[in-house]
């Protein structure tokens, strides 16, 4: 019995070894696959004299990019280039997930109505919208702005000084300097403060009892930082006025119409799909919940708010997930209207350098990343808004 | 939708693929894997009037096809023998490097980087071009160094972009670059006035003007701000192959300077030249050199026509791009084109 027990063919009937075996088999295989594959590239690549590595991100990269937030002159690296081209797909893409979570959460809430009007629009809303592919719809809102709007020379004057046309949205802004960015700090911390007061005085009022007016230590907390990063940075009060050249307007901040396009496109396409995950939320709260709010005297908004809302989130928040992954990669359909996204950069740097592998492996690797970090938070978010249970 | 997601696709699988399946392809082969394959395997413009494009019976047109088309006869002895891929600058020399195709005739400029990290090899010069930078008329633009804080639309992926930027940054000229993909957004970004400035290679700019509401509203302005010379390009380490592209192009512009055209070819092989008998086949044996028939460049020139008559067919200035020849011009009127004696 012993010595059959201890033979190696013997062991491969125990099922347990035999899941250990086949699990070790599948990653040896996908192992040696890779390294094969990454062998054989480097060799071919090497054999046919075709430059590889990432060395060429120390070079200049020699082109312009028209939006940045960063600095950034034709003169600096690839590398900084292709920052530049991640910063706008994040910016973009953190207005469209917004945006598309405010216009789906009110779409979708109003195709529940009971004003039969106002469900019959929100309907229409959403079909017309999520039937058709994006990039059809990026083609038709870039060609309605640069058709509709006038050319820059001829541009609309809304208000003094603000300027409307196909160059974009001009209106005058501060000449920023770092004591700008520190006011600004200290006005996200106010309302982090703001936020963290209200709730502590909440606490409070539960605990104790008592009833006390919570507003003006609120409007302390929230207007506390910024005055005092205001009296000890003291920033310049320069506007940068906009001004009427011979082609454009220079000056002041500029929304281009590549930017409203592609945020309208990837915002509107988005909040349909989220209209009709929120209403397939809210459906998914009982009928009982609704009548026991109204029971206890909630009026329809309250009952919206404080009884239905909270638990349609637990159904909401994982499709919501997805909804957002899909806003942030679509983003990269910008190159299709001229918007500087990360794609459209590293295309022109794999365009000019010739190594489209190492190209093609740093948009995949920002993507993969930054998609990671999306789902990590909604998942951190979603556990915080699911059911205890005890 | 379709065609962006299979650009994506396919840039992705060429930079793969072209890597990783590579082997067969680098070796010394080509006309070989060419002549067991019956055709030649050519990559051109998708859709570029007057160098590449599909006519309304699906046939492609245009001077980079014609430069296939002689290819195809000098190895071949009929021009037909070429399948065309249509590729965009975006995934060109992957497509080469891979071995997805022999020859890559499609506008394509000549660099020192390119032809020294790219592990490939260009021909002669087939066209001299040059960018250019064209405006509405209405501006009353006379010269590029107006051009301050003018907004600019141009395609991505080519020289263009550093061009400008080598032009402008000198001049202490700011720009708005505007980038587009797309052929078709990008014209219409300038016609509806988000751009000032179009650019791009002269020769493309006459071709977006051919097709704007009223051509005559637009300028194209005198600077010519780069050298483009365009030039087929073919795989490197494979010199028979790299001489038998080489040697059609020169086979092409030696016709015009001779006088050899697609009507005089059979009446100008009895000719008593001695040059001409060699390049035709009729004497010597260059043909058996590049390992092809004796009557490669007869049959190039017979089923072709001479580097004017493709010029005059497919740009000149009946032609709707109405191109002069300027710099494309033989060498003996005051141009560029000089092809090596046949000897």
């Amino acid at each position: 019995m012993a010595s059959s027990t201890s033979s190696p063919l013997r062991l491969l009937y125990d099922v347990r070894v035999r899941a250990v075996l086949y699990q070790v088999v599948a990653v040896a295989l996908v192992i040696g696959i890779g390294l094969y594959l990454f062998g054989n590239v480097s060799r071919k690549l090497a054999e046919q004299n075709i430059a590889t590595g990432f060395a060429y991100l120390d070079r200049p990269a020699g082109f312009v990019i028209s939006q940045s937030f960063i600095a950034y002159e034709s003169s600096d690296t690839y590398a900084r280039a292709l920052l530049v081209g991640i910063f706008n797909t994040i910016w973009v893409s953190v207005f469209a997930v917004t945006l598309s979570t405010i216009l789906g959460l009110i779409v979708g809430i109003a195709r529940l109505s009971r004003n039969p009007m106002l469900s019959l629009l929100a309907l229409l809303y959403v079909e017309a919208l999520r039937n058709v592919p994006l990039l059809l719809y990026l083609f038709l809102w870039y060609a309605l702005i640069v058709a509709v709007f006038p050319p820059a020379r001829e541009a609309w004057q809304p208000l003094p000084d603000v300027y409307l046309s196909n160059g974009g949205l001009i209106v005058p802004s501060l000449r920023w300097s770092q004591a700008h960015s520190g006011v600004l700090l200290a006005v996200l911390a106010g309302i982090i403060l703001a936020f963290v007061v209200a709730g502590m005085l909440r606490r409070r009022r539960v605990a104790t009892g008592r009833d006390q007016a919570a507003w003006p230590f609120v409007l302390l907390a929230l207007l506390a930082p910024p005055l005092l990063a205001m009296l000890l940075l003291q920033p310049d009060l320069v506007v940068n006025w906009p001004q009427k050249g011979r082609f454009r307007i220079t000056g002041g901040v500029q929304v281009t119409p590549e930017f409203t396009a592609l945020l309208m496109g990837l915002s509107l396409s988005a909040s349909a799909g989220i209209a009709e995950i929120v209403r397939a939320g809210i459906l998914s709260v009982g009928r009982g919940q609704w009548e026991a709010a109204r029971a206890v005297g909630l009026r329809d908004r309250q009952t919206m708010r404080l009884v239905v809302l909270p638990q349609a989130l637990r159904v909401i928040v994982p499709p919501l997930t997805s909804s957002y992954l899909s806003t942030f990669k679509n983003s990269s359909l910008a190159i299709a209207i001229g918007y500087p996204d990360l794609v459209m950069v590293s295309n022109t740097t794999m365009n000019q350098t010739g190594q489209a592998i190492e190209g093609i492996a740093i948009f995949m690797l920002v993507y993969l990343g930054m998609s990671i970090t999306i789902s990590l938070f909604m998942n951190w978010y979603n556990a915080r808004v699911a059911l205890v249970e005890r | 939708m379709k065609q962006l997601k299979t650009k994506m696709a396919a840039l992705a699988l060429c930079a793969a693929a072209g890597a990783v399946f590579a082997g067969p392809a680098s070796a010394q082969a080509t006309l070989e894997a060419v002549k067991n394959r019956g055709k030649v395997l050519c990559g051109v413009s998708p859709s570029s009037a007057g160098y590449s494009f599909a006519d309304d019976k699906g046939v492609r047109k245009g001077f980079d096809s014609d430069v296939c088309r002689a290819i195809s006869s000098a190895v071949f002895g009929s021009p037909d023998k070429v399948e065309f891929v249509p590729l965009n600058t975006n995934i060109r020399f992957q497509a080469l490097q891979s071995g997805e195709i022999d020859v890559l005739s499609r506008q394509t400029t000549l660099t020192f980087s390119r032809d020294n990290s790219l592990g490939l090899d260009f021909g002669p010069v087939v066209f001299y071009d040059g960018q250019g930078l064209m405006v509405s008329s209405k501006l009353g633009v006379k010269s590029a160094s107006e051009l301050s804080q003018a907004a600019i639309c141009l395609l991505p992926g080519t020289t263009t972009l550093q061009n400008l930027e080598d032009f402008f940054k000198p001049r202490g000229i700011k720009y708005e670059s505007v980038v587009f993909e797309d052929n078709n957004e990008w014209r219409n970004a300038f016609f509806s006035g988000r751009c000032d400035v179009i650019t791009s290679d002269r020769s493309d700019l006459a071709s977006v003007r051919a097709v704007a509401n009223d051509p005559a509203q637009f300028v194209i302005l005198p600077e010519t701000i780069s050298k483009e010379p365009l030039a087929p390009v073919v795989r490197q380490n494979d010199s028979n192959w790299r001489d038998i592209v080489t040697w059609s192009v020169h086979a092409l512009v030696a016709a015009e300077e001779y006088g050899i055209t697609q009507a005089n070819v059979d009446e100008k092989a009895q000719s008593k030249e001695p040059e001409v008998q060699r390049m035709l086949g009729v004497t010597g044996d260059l043909g058996k050199m590049l390992n092809l028939d004796n009557k490669w460049a007869y049959n190039i020139i017979k089923q072709n026509g001479n580097y004017g008559e493709l010029f005059e067919r497919n740009l000149g200035e009946k032609t709707r791009l109405g191109l002069s020849r300027g710099p494309n011009q033989l060498w003996t009127k005051g141009g560029l084109l000089y092809a090596p004696p046949f000897r």
